[in-house]
């Protein structure tokens, strides 16, 4: 097994609804979504963004896209006009999920290496 | 061969592209342009916009907007559907109707208006009633804060639109419809789609959440090889090509920037996504998990499958209120040492802040440049960063501190850590903070209302 980037598997897009930050998920091929089914867990997403999300983490399927919502509660300091922050809307959320590491067999990882996405 | 209407959106809130609703209907054809102009905010904007001149409150650039195109519209029947009309849909149609007069247009093109949806003055009504207005998030009711209330407007669907398309309005001015009734509502209208409908109600939903954003699903923000993107400079807004059975495709202008790809769209389909199960508007609940895409050519993508349930019996309702004041301030420090620089700043700031006994309920300090966006996540700057943005905001409920506050960065420049500069821009501006109340209301308490004039 190796352990690569979600970047390398997945691209995203990210929004907000108050202090709610949502980033969806999609998998590049559609072999990669049970990986991501499997090991992004909402748990781990809770976890990957600490110091930034301080609610819970939701997360729904969405198989026919091969995608994953994940629903940051308390990640945007108040939300809308609120918040303080550059990214008050939690646009960059999306490649901050991004940088999370899965593991993926040693062929899969060969294959991502060799840029044969 | 199945009948065909081509809706294209030509903006995506308001300060959106300004050529981008010329060009859609110029340079190629469509049967509708829709506008979409309200978020959350411009609502209040246009409050006090209107308490000062009531006969302002609505998006005046809709009105320059519509005079360049009008002989388009009218030569080629082009149908306009736009949230233009904000807190005053009456002026903004007084105001398109002198436009048209203007350019000898009088007695050519039929204005129409979905209004009903402000409820400001009705709001102590319903609470002596008993209807609270909770706030979905909180669940408080409206009446904690009800002297500060600044505006509240019932969101409407696609259902009067199309009434009020049927009605024979050309141009549809509306006040606060939902991005995606402006798409769905020509679809009720031209196919005849019942109320119960769900399923086709959902579709045309959908249609209209994927093109609400204008660009964001024809290759704008695209993280899917962006780099390749063409011509974003000339990026073409996307054209929804609706069918009477609820099948659709998502397509943009030959000849224009972007790319439509599968990949694009789910991208935008995400985007401010929750339960995708439930989608809720006042016309449907529509389930993104039952959407099938397919690329059907280059720039072209076909929608099918959709499902969708029975709409609630509320509609939601956008309130805004006076929350505080807030205010954020910046310099650049740098190389070398600049990270450290940029924190010894944050320091000096802190402190004088607190000699001052200035309170707040927040003071956020953000480095651009080494971790704003992305915090922890981002890793340690390195250490030769060749510059850092210090940011610092303040929020808090005492007008006199945040206002203080502002006063507090720029003397950085001459009495703190050195290689300094970026405060060309001046003071902090102090900003008054309108902030959302996201409720429900029984849809049996509110009823739009349609009219149709003659230019």
């Amino acid at each position: 097994m190796a352990r690569v980037k979600l970047l390398q598997l997945a691209h995203a897009r990210s929004g907000d609804k108050g202090d709610t930050a949502n980033v969806g998920l999609i998998a590049y091929k559609p072999e990669y979504y049970p990986l991501l089914v499997e090991q992004v867990t909402a748990e781990r997403v809770k976890e990957h963004f600490k110091g930034i999300c301080f609610g819970d983490v939701e997360r729904f399927e969405v198989p026919n896209l091969h995608a994953l919502n994940f629903l940051l509660h308390q990640s945007l300091d108040g939300g809308g006009t609120l918040s303080l922050k550059t990214d008050a809307q939690g646009k960059t959320y999306s490649t901050a999920l991004l940088r999370m590491e899965i593991e993926v067999d040693d062929m899969l990882a060969r294959s991502l290496a060799d840029g044969q996405t | 061969m199945t009948r065909t209407i081509r809706i294209a959106n030509g903006q995506g809130f308001w300060g959106d592209s300004l050529q981008a609703p010329i060009d859609l209907v110029r340079r190629g054809p469509i049967d509708y342009l829709t506008l979409d102009y309200l978020a959350e905010i411009t609502m209040s904007i246009m409050q006090k916009q209107r308490a000062r001149d009531p006969g302002s409150g609505y998006a005046r650039d809709f009105v320059s907007m519509i005079e360049e195109i009008l002989p388009d519209l009218i030569e080629r029947n082009i149908k306009v559907v736009a949230n233009a009309g904000g807190v005053n849909p009456e002026a903004c149609r007084d105001a398109v109707i002198e436009a048209a007069r203007r350019r000898g247009f009088g007695g050519k093109i039929k204005i129409g208006i979905v209004g009903g949806d402000d409820i400001m003055h009705r709001l102590d009504d319903f609470i002596s009633r008993g209807v609270e207005l909770k706030n979905l998030e909180t669940g408080e009711p409206l009446a904690s804060v009800r002297p500060r209330v600044q505006s509240a407007n019932i969101y409407f669907g696609g259902r009067p639109v199309a009434d009020c398309l049927g009605a024979g309005g050309q141009v549809v001015i509306c006040g606060r419809v939902t991005d995606t009734g402006l798409s769905l509502g020509p679809m009720i209208h031209e196919f005849g789609w019942a109320g119960d409908d769900w399923d086709r109600l959902s579709a045309g939903t959908i249609a209209g959440h994927t093109v609400e954003c204008g660009a964001q699903c024809t290759g704008g923000n695209c993280l899917v090889d962006w780099e390749t993107i063409p011509n974003m400079a000339d990026i073409g807004y996307p054209i929804v090509e609706a069918h009477p059975d609820g099948t659709f495709t998502i397509t943009k202008h030959p000849g224009t920037g972007g790319r439509i790809t599968v990949a694009s769209i789910k991208e935008q389909l995400v985007y401010e996504m929750g339960d995708p199960r439930e989608y809720i508007t006042p016309d449907c609940v529509a389930d993104f998990t039952t959407i099938q895409l397919e690329q059907e050519g280059p720039d072209r993508v076909r929608f099918s499958g959709i499902k969708g349930r029975p709409a609630t019996e509320f509609y939601k309702v956008s309130i805004s209120y006076s929350a505080g004041w807030k205010a954020a301030g910046s310099l650049v420090y740098a190389w070398p040492d600049a990270y450290k620089k940029a924190q010894a700043a944050d320091r000096v700031v802190r402190e004088r802040l607190d000699r001052l006994g200035l309170k707040f309920e927040t003071v956020l300090t953000e480095f651009v440049g080494v971790d704003a966006c992305h915090r922890a996540l981002s890793g340690p700057p390195p250490p030769d960063i060749a510059e850092v943005t210090f940011r610092i905001g303040v929020r808090s409920e005492n007008k006199r501190a945040v206002e203080r506050f502002t006063r507090e960065v720029a003397p950085l420049v001459l009495n703190g850590p050195p290689t300094v500069t970026g405060f060309a821009a001046g003071r902090p501006k102090l900003e008054e903070i309108i902030a959302y109340w996201p409720a429900l209301i029984p849809k049996s308490e509110v009823h739009p209302q349609i009219s149709v004039v003659e230019a």
